[in-house]
């Protein structure tokens, strides 16, 4: 029996799992119509729904995060995409005459998921071709892609109205939102690409040790340039729903700072930002977590000017509950604790000293 | 027994056990330390060597035992405790920072201050007198990691003089020193030793054991086996005393290096001046079927680099190769695989093992890059091959998903050379497979390597143990300061004729 939790607490996902299940609990003991779903009109409906339906970009960005960081790199452009391919799927949509057919939207869709591929080998080739380093190759991206937003907006916010395009970001399937489900579908196809063929262990073997994997003759180049490609595609796609969220492509807020709460939800999940063995399932609750922050800040009703000094708090609670040096003084102080026997004082004196 | 016994002990370990999860690493192990003598701690991966270090330097707590250090007993719960303790160690890997200066590493928190402070020209001047002392000039302005590993491993000794250290302790210290350097390393230990200084001498080097030890204490499988004078242990009783068996096992493979190589069919690899500028002069190599070439020479001297450019790991910038008569050029490690040759390097650690990954992906790694990352090996294939070539090289723990990097040195070698194997290479070059690993893995391999060159496997083979080379090797190809300067017959020459060879024969060229 002992064993049997022993080896459940000691599962990798077993810390994220806890820190969203808390997370969760608090906001259901602070209002439990949290925890309602219901269903209307085909719909489903209650802050966990909300949760599912929100959290898809920051899913989809994540995953490709999760890949580029198992090589030991890191993509700081994925915003800057997101405002790119949400710019290029209104503006083609603006520009034709039948906005609301399903074939301007398949055009557009299509237009800004290429485009967004094209930014991916960009990054690509900088980081693996010119072997520049990931940090700074994917920051000129980062910094330029808004601007390139910008040109093809001409400088304003487009706004258009275009029920399929809507439909992609707001609309339900099967009772789920479906960009939950185009989220989950990427989560889906990726997890069979790394680890239903050997992707997943090559590109692991790239992280860990690069110099080795290539005398191996594992084709590293290939595998870096691949994880920045399919990393700029995913962001693509979640600029497509960031945009239909609100029928405007903003190039200066679409996708701000999202580099950053991806890079943070893929370390909650349990990926080393040292490259190497990844997890796709921690990044997935990795997500649910810095998703049910947010809403949680909405839920408990914290006013906005406040909201950043409450995400840090809880960030970094949520980071200490994760964390295994804070597992090993929790250990330490409940052992001194239940023996009250002399030799327990000595334990707690030793610790002090 | 020598007079010195009565010279009290500086470090007194008695009786000491460390239990780890599972296993017993040492049990009941007594070890003496004493003022102005070397120390040689012998015995193969996992006698436990490592662990009595460890708990010397406070990194592993003891289950019981005691420690006296000087005469009074100790308690050490961190390595701190042990550096108060007056105990220093010198790593293969040096523990210093590489990007502070020389005298800024001698002197960390001991600098000289002043009313302003660290005072920088008093810093300096210390840490010159210091290293003077161990009669070694250098520019104590200078960055530490532009200097060899042999100048920081003396910078970390100097160091440990400035702590006022009453014993060091030297892990591996020469693994990647040349001849020179280890001649320098030790005139230093010799002058720390004469100053009262014990010092405590880990190598898999026996040559170096006998230059500059007094006393070997041995252990086997976490057990003390016996502290003997260095007069009173002959080498052969030394090494079976380390891995408790008669070792004629070694001697039973050189019959292999006998046999007879049918060099009038076309040779499986054959460059003709293959160089790279700045790198290696222009050099020939051939080898032929079922044959085993070895490359002898110092470090430096081009060994690894003429491999590097024949396997593509490193660009040729001239030279021509055939592999089976046909002209190839390979500028990626990828195309040398395709022609079915492989290379291990001689840093396992960067260039070799994947830590991480578990040792069946680690075996596996060779055959599913080569298959690309689109088919992956199937599960019955992957055990099959991996059970085969676990068992055929002997590798501890038998299990295929243990993490790669836990595994001793020489086990890890065994499983870059079943990666290799498990892709059926046609030549496979090995550079230094048997470095650093204790002598049973050190037979395994050469058994092995003997074996399949046998089948119709052909071998390069370099290594630092030129009586290995000699050994196993139907041709040796000699280089001296990255050039090739001659080839010797292992049957004609022994090892004296091999050294001298390299010392100072071979001032005409190659052919």
């Amino acid at each position: 029996m002992n064993t049997v939790i022993g080896a459940v607490v000691r599962h990798r996902l077993f810390w994220p799992i806890v820190a969203l299940v808390g997370l969760i609990a608090i906001n259901g003991v602070a209002q439990p119509r949290f925890l309602n779903i219901s269903v209307r009109d085909g719909q489903m409906y209650g802050a966990l729904i909300t949760i599912l339906r929100e959290s898809a970009p920051l899913m989809l960005v994540a995953l490709g995060m999760t890949i580029v960081i198992a090589t030991r790199g890191i993509d700081l452009s994925v915003g800057a995409i997101m405002a790119v391919s949400g710019a290029v799927a209104l503006t083609i949509i603006d520009n034709s005459p039948a906005p609301g057919s399903l074939g301007t939207v398949a055009t557009a869709v299509v237009t800004a998921i290429l485009v967004s591929l094209v930014l991916g080998v960009w990054n690509g080739f900088l980081v693996s071709v010119l072997g520049i380093q990931p940090i700074i190759a994917t920051l000129v991206l980062m910094l330029a892609g808004r601007g390139v937003a910008l040109l093809i907006t001409g400088g304003f916010i487009t706004t258009v109205t275009s029920a399929p395009y809507k439909w992609i970001a707001t609309g339900y399937v099967l009772l789920l939102p479906v960009a939950f489900l185009i989220a989950m579908a990427a989560v889906a196809i990726v997890a069979v690409l790394e680890r239903r063929t050997a992707l997943g262990v090559l590109t692991e073997a790239v992280g860990i040790n690069p110099e080795a994997s290539r005398l191996a003759g594992v084709r590293s180049r290939g595998i870096v340039f691949g994880a920045y490609i399919l990393s700029g595609v995913l962001a693509g796609v979640a600029g497509i729903i960031v945009a239909g969220n609100t029928m405007a492509a903003d190039a200066n807020a679409a996708g701000m700072f999202i580099e950053l709460y991806a890079i943070l939800a893929v370390v909650l999940g349990g990926t080393s930002l040292m490259g190497g063995k990844f997890s796709i399932a921690g990044t997935v609750v990795g997500v649910f977590v810095v998703q049910t922050l947010e809403i949680t800040i909405i839920f408990l009703g914290i006013p906005p000017a406040q909201s950043p000094v409450f995400l840090a708090i809880a960030v970094i609670v949520v980071v200490l509950i994760q964390s295994p040096s804070v597992h090993r003084w929790a250990r330490r102080v409940r052992d001194s604790w239940r023996s009250d026997t002399p030799a327990g004082e000595e334990t707690k004196a030793e610790v002090a000293s | 027994m020598p007079a010195d016994n009565a010279v009290p002990p500086i470090v007194e370990m008695r009786g000491i056990t460390i239990r780890f999860p599972g296993v017993l690493a040492l049990d009941n192990v007594d070890f003496f330390l004493r003022p102005g003598e070397v120390h040689a701690l012998m015995g193969e991966n996992g006698a436990g060597k490592s662990t009595l270090i460890k708990a010397l330097t406070g990194v592993y707590a003891i289950n019981s035992g005691t420690i006296t250090v000087g005469g009074e007993p100790v308690v050490f719960s961190a390595t701190a405790d042990a550096q108060a303790a007056g105990i220093s160690t010198v790593y293969q890997e040096v523990n210093l920072c590489g990007n502070l200066s020389v005298g800024e590493n001698v002197m960390l928190g001991h600098e000289p201050r002043s009313a302003l402070g660290i005072d920088w020209k008093a810093t300096h001047a210390e840490a010159a007198r210091h290293l003077a002392a161990l009669g070694i000039e250098l520019d104590t302005r200078s960055e530490l990691a532009t200097h060899s590993i042999a100048i920081q491993q003396l910078v970390a000794i100097a160091r440990a003089m400035v702590l006022d250290s009453k014993v060091l302790i030297l892990d591996e210290p020469t693994s990647s020193l040349d001849r020179d350097e280890v001649e320098l390393l030790f005139k230093v230990v010799r002058d720390v030793k004469s100053r009262g200084v014990a010092v405590l001498f880990v190598s898999h080097f026996l040559d170096q054991v006998y230059e500059i030890s007094d006393r070997i204490t041995v252990l086997r499988n976490g057990k003390l086996v016996g502290e003997f004078p260095i007069a009173e242990l002959p080498r052969e009783e030394l090494v079976t005393k380390m891995i408790g068996r008669e070792l004629d096992e070694l001697t039973a493979i050189s019959k292999s290096a006998d046999r007879k190589i049918d060099r009038s069919s076309t040779p499986v690899i054959k460059a003709t001046g293959i160089g790279r500028r700045g790198i290696l002069e222009p050099a020939d190599i051939d080898v032929y079927d079922g044959e085993i070439v070895g490359l002898a020479g110092l470090l430096g001297s081009g060994r690894t680099e003429l491999v590097r450019l024949l396997y593509g790991a490193d660009r040729a910038d001239e030279g021509h190769v055939e592999v089976n008569g046909e002209p190839v050029k390979f500028t990626n490690p990828r195309h040398a695989i395709e022609r079915r040759i492989a290379f291990s390097s001689e840093d396992r650690r960067a260039e070799g093992i994947i830590a991480d990954l578990t040792v069946e992906e680690n075996i596996t790694l060779g055959i599913q890059a080569r298959q690309g990352w689109l088919r992956r090996i199937r599960k019955a294939e992957r055990d099959a091959v991996v059970a085969e070539y676990m068992e055929a090289l002997g590798v501890r723990p038998a299990d295929p998903s243990m993490i790669a990097g836990n595994l001793s040195g020489g086990n890890q070698q065994k499983v870059l050379l079943a990666r290799w194997l498990a892709t059926a290479p046609e030549l496979i070059i090995l550079d230094e497979p048997t470095r650093g690993i204790d002598v049973g893995a050190k037979a395994d391999i050469q058994r092995k390597v003997a074996e399949l060159s046998a089948q119709g496997l052909s071998v390069i083979f370099i290594s630092s143990e030129l009586e290995e080379v000699l050994r196993l090797a139907q041709r040796v190809v000699v280089m001296r300061d990255r050039r090739r300067i001659g080839e010797v017959d292992p049957h004609t020459t022994d090892l004296d004729g091999l050294v001298e060879f390299i010392a100072t024969s071979g001032e005409g060229n190659a052919a």
